[in-house]
């Protein structure tokens, strides 16, 4: 136990490392897309909680961002009685309120199970574009609102891109480790527990109620703070800055990144930017193959792509790359590895 | 609250619209219903797969047959691609987490709506129904044709079902392997052919709800994208295994859907769905298990 | 000729090995008795036969290589009432004879009135809920449900598991009537050893996966360390 413990903190340190040199080897646009990813992987680390560790399954998280985006959004230009908040301090803000947002949600989601819960917060997920349009007033309709561009702060010489970089994954990281401690702690293994077995885990005294909505509302908090980074980033927030598909997205980069892995995240969070930017690219390059004759301008196209991506991926690997990793690494590790 | 004023007549009008309206996510809700009372799978493609049909009929019609002839063509091809997606794409993951069967049809959906976009394109098209668009009145209130057509459509299907499953040893036998899988297997049951029935029935569903609800909406690629939300709604409202519970659920929310936008000012008609959704989960508060449906009762 | 052979049986659950080489024979009209503690493999082997568990090794059921699929096992003829009896219990005493006979082309009328007359309680209950049915009536139901298949072979797991003694004695006797009337064999499972020696010809006494003993009731029940070491009385 205590080994896996040391390979753990190692693989942390060795990611700090990596996160912290990046930059210098990148370009500043490849930067300010590293950033991206880390937004994404900040929203997933929230979502394994809630799915991975609680079990309980969730199609509208893009909502919590949105809520993170806009608190941002609002609090940074109208600000609170006319007095303009500086959007750093916007974040924790947002993730607060998301949140809330995510408790509030968490209390009904206790007497849904399943497919019921998936069902609402696609609900979910489908209705909270509408909101902003109907309170057009306060959140600007389908224009939207503009921020102001982020600067980095306190006269910190560097480039925009690369304050959100840094921004970003400084977030992750803490936010990370944040998640770490949780999942190895009490509260983990109380998760865990409930996610196996619900019967069992209240027979053992652990209060179903308490730590489910507690999942909601954690998972809520870090969407919202991934909202909040990304609407910084962003520099405007509009309904289809938080799409009905990004809920999709972000569902789709838990599934492909394994379920249990906090690591392989980053691979699901890689993977939902790339579909979401480079869908032409796939194209491209799918047209290199012969016999396939495929005008990737086409309407439609990146939509079939994504879809058979989608197919593919989850055929080959059900329980996602996470599950494949440790399929592979497993015996190696049997020694390292319990059963979670 | 009431913002315009109020007669009987117009209010009439309004729920037979809400009937109309109820009858059209019914039909598909129908569908949702067999997947996952069977199957036990949510099928997010399953409005993609009823309007891919829907243009496989109207490209037949496009060729000179007509809807009468063409309308059996279409329920077999609906059949033998709904039991083909279930063996092919559903059968290798069915022990798979059901976060990845959730997945795997929402990328079904998504292959399904760009496929049509690439074959047939874009626009919105005109497609002929098999009724007639005149109005006749019921009492004072004008209704079409159409409209009494789709609604007597979802009575009739879900009497079919009901008859077939109750009374045909194929509804027997499809009803067991979703009981009891194991011991259906000891009987001769083929389970893994009962899925695909279902997907091959719930296909057949959701083409007739298509070739129902085109006339009205005309035929392009998104057509059914808000319907199934709205067929989600029901479906659930409904209770998720019972085909009556979707049909009286689908009924219930169009009504109730179409007065609310209709009287209420608040909700008007951007927040419609929105309302949907907070009806959904009251309901849902109260009854678990929806209107129809039955919860496992779990004490602990 | 035999009805059941199992020639080197081996089965496994995931990396558990249940069953390490058994072999055994059912003749026509049969009726023969798998003994032994818990765990010994007694369940498993009859899902060696049904194809509801991994085997390895030959199965000649009447005189052809059995399958390793359940739906044709049935379909062969085989019926097997498991453990817990596995009837539906959502659907109807009737419907549940109904799917008995799913294998068949049959007159289900005709073959339930049978059915009824073993066990008139059935027909009292029909319409109603197979899961609201008393242990016995459950168990009664199986058999019954069995029986609509007509099969050349019945494999029973465990029929006095929770019953009262009374109850059981019915269903053994129903069996036996069932067996001289078809020429039906059956294959039965039961930790009451001297109950399925009262009515079985023959039996196989397992232990952690084989065949420790074999013989005719009468040798069985005559022989006193077998009775004390493995049969328990």
């Amino acid at each position: 136990m205590r080994a896996r413990l040391w390979l753990e903190l190692a693989g942390f340190a060795v990611l700090t490392a990596i996160v912290a040199g990046l930059p210098r080897y990148v370009s500043d646009f490849r930067a300010r897309e590293l950033a991206i990813v880390g937004m994404y992987f900040i929203a997933l680390l929230g979502l394994s909680i809630l799915t991975g560790y609680s079990g309980q399954i969730s199609l509208g998280h893009g909502a919590f961002m949105a809520i993170g985006g806009y608190t941002t959004a609002v609090l940074s230009i109208d600000g609170v009685y006319g007095h303009q908040i500086r959007d750093l301090w916007t974040i924790p803000i947002a993730g607060v309120i998301a949140g809330m947002a995510g408790l509030l949600v968490g209390v009904p989601a206790l007497r849904l199970s399943g497919l019921y819960l998936a069902l609402i917060t696609f609900g979910i997920a489908v209705s909270f574009p509408q909101l902003p349009k109907k309170f057009d007033h306060f959140l600007g309709g389908t224009t939207g609102k503009i921020l102001n561009l982020a600067e980095p702060p306190f006269g910190l010489r560097t480039t925009t891109n690369n304050w959100i970089y840094y921004l970003t994954w400084g977030i992750a990281l803490v936010l990370l480790l944040a998640a770490w401690l949780l999942v190895r702690g009490k509260a983990g293994r109380a998760l865990k527990a409930i996610r196996d077995s619900e019967v069992a885990a209240a027979s053992s005294g652990i209060n179903l109620a308490t730590y489910k909505t507690l999942a909601f509302g954690i998972s809520a908090f870090y969407a919202g703070v991934a909202g909040s980074l990304y609407a910084i980033a962003n520099a405007y927030v509009n309904p289809d800055v938080f799409p009905i598909i990004l809920s999709v997205y972000l569902v789709v980069g838990l599934a492909v990144g394994g379920l249990d892995s906090l690591v392989g995240l980053i691979a699901g969070a890689g993977l939902i930017y790339f579909l979401q930017n480079h869908a032409d690219t796939v194209a491209r390059w799918i047209n290199h193959l012969p016999a396939l004759n495929l005008d990737p301008k086409q309407p439609g196209i990146p939509s079939m792509i994504f879809g058979a991506v989608l197919i593919v991926v989850m055929l080959l690997l059900p329980t996602g790359a996470g599950g494949l990793l440790r399929r592979v690494f497993g015996p190696l590790t049997s020694r390292l590895y319990t059963r979670s | 609250m009431f913002l315009y004023a109020f007669t009987w007549t117009e209010f009439a009008q309004q729920v037979a619209a809400g009937i109309r309206e109820g009858a059209i996510y019914a039909g598909l809700a129908l569908a949702i219903v067999i997947i996952y009372r069977f199957t036990r799978v949510i099928n997010f493609a399953q409005g993609e797969m009823a309007t891919f049909t829907t243009f496989i009929a109207w490209s037949l019609m496009n060729h000179g047959l007509s809807f009468w002839t063409a309308f059996p063509l279409v329920l077999a091809i609906a059949f033998a691609g709904g039991v083909a997606i279930e063996r092919v794409v559903i059968r290798p993951v069915e022990n798979a987490p059901v976060l990845t069967i959730v997945i795997i049809t929402l990328g079904l959906a998504l292959l399904l709506n760009g496929l049509m976009s690439v074959i047939w394109g874009g626009a919105n098209r005109q497609f002929d129904g098999p009724f007639s668009t005149r109005t006749i009145d019921v009492g004072s209130v004008p209704v079409s044709v159409q409209d009494i057509g789709i609604v007597a459509v979802s009575v009739a299907l879900v009497v079919l079902l009901a008859l077939f499953f109750r009374f045909t040893k194929l509804g027997l036998a499809l009803r067991a392997a979703a009981v009891n899988p194991e011991s259906s297997r000891l009987v001769g049951i083929r389970v893994g052919w009962m899925l695909a029935l279902g997907w091959g029935i719930a296909a057949v569903l959701g083409a007739v709800a298509g070739m129902m609800i085109a006339p009205v909406v005309f035929l392009d690629p998104n057509m059914m994208q808000t319907i199934l939300l709205y067929a989600f709604a029901a479906a659930v409202l409904g209770g998720l295994e019972s085909p009556i519970g979707a049909v009286v659920g689908g009924i219930l929310l169009g009504v109730t859907i179409t007065l609310l936008g209709r009287y209420v000012g608040f909700i008007g008609s951007t927040l419609k769905l929105p309302a949907a959704l907070v009806l959904i989960l009251v309901l849902l508060l109260a009854r678990p298990g929806g209107l129809f449906g039955r919860v496992a009762v779990r004490r602990v | 000729m035999n009805v059941l052979e199992l020639h080197d049986v081996e089965a496994r659950y995931g990396p558990v090995r249940a069953l390490h080489g058994v072999s055994l024979e059912v003749g026509e009209g049969e009726l023969v008795a798998v003994l032994g503690a818990n765990g010994a493999g007694k369940t498993t082997t009859l899902r060696a036969v049904s194809g509801t568990v991994r085997r390895s090794g030959d199965i000649v059921f009447a005189g052809k290589k059995l399958s390793r699929r359940p739906e044709a096992t049935a379909r062969a003829g085989i019926a097997h009432v498991p453990e817990g009896r596995g009837t539906f219990s959502e659907l109807s005493v009737w419907e549940n004879l109904r799917l008995g006979a799913y294998a068949r082309r049959a007159n289900i009328k005709e073959e339930a009135q049978r059915v009824y007359k073993f066990f008139p309680r059935l027909e009292a209950r029909r319409d109603q809920q197979a899961g609201t049915l008393s242990g016995g009536e459950q168990q009664m139901l199986a058999l019954g449900r069995a029986l609509m298949a007509r099969p050349k072979l019945l494999l029973l797991d465990e029929p006095s598991l929770g019953l009262a003694p009374i109850v059981v004695t019915q269903i053994f006797e129903a069996l036996a009537r069932m067996k001289s009337d078809d020429g039906m064999s059956v294959l039965v499972v039961e930790q009451n050893a001297s109950l399925a020696l009262a009515y079985a010809s023959r039996a196989y006494v397992l232990e952690v996966g084989t065949v420790v003993v074999e013989g005719t009731s009468d040798e069985l029940r005559a022989n006193e360390s077998v009775r004390k070491s493995y049969l328990g009385y």
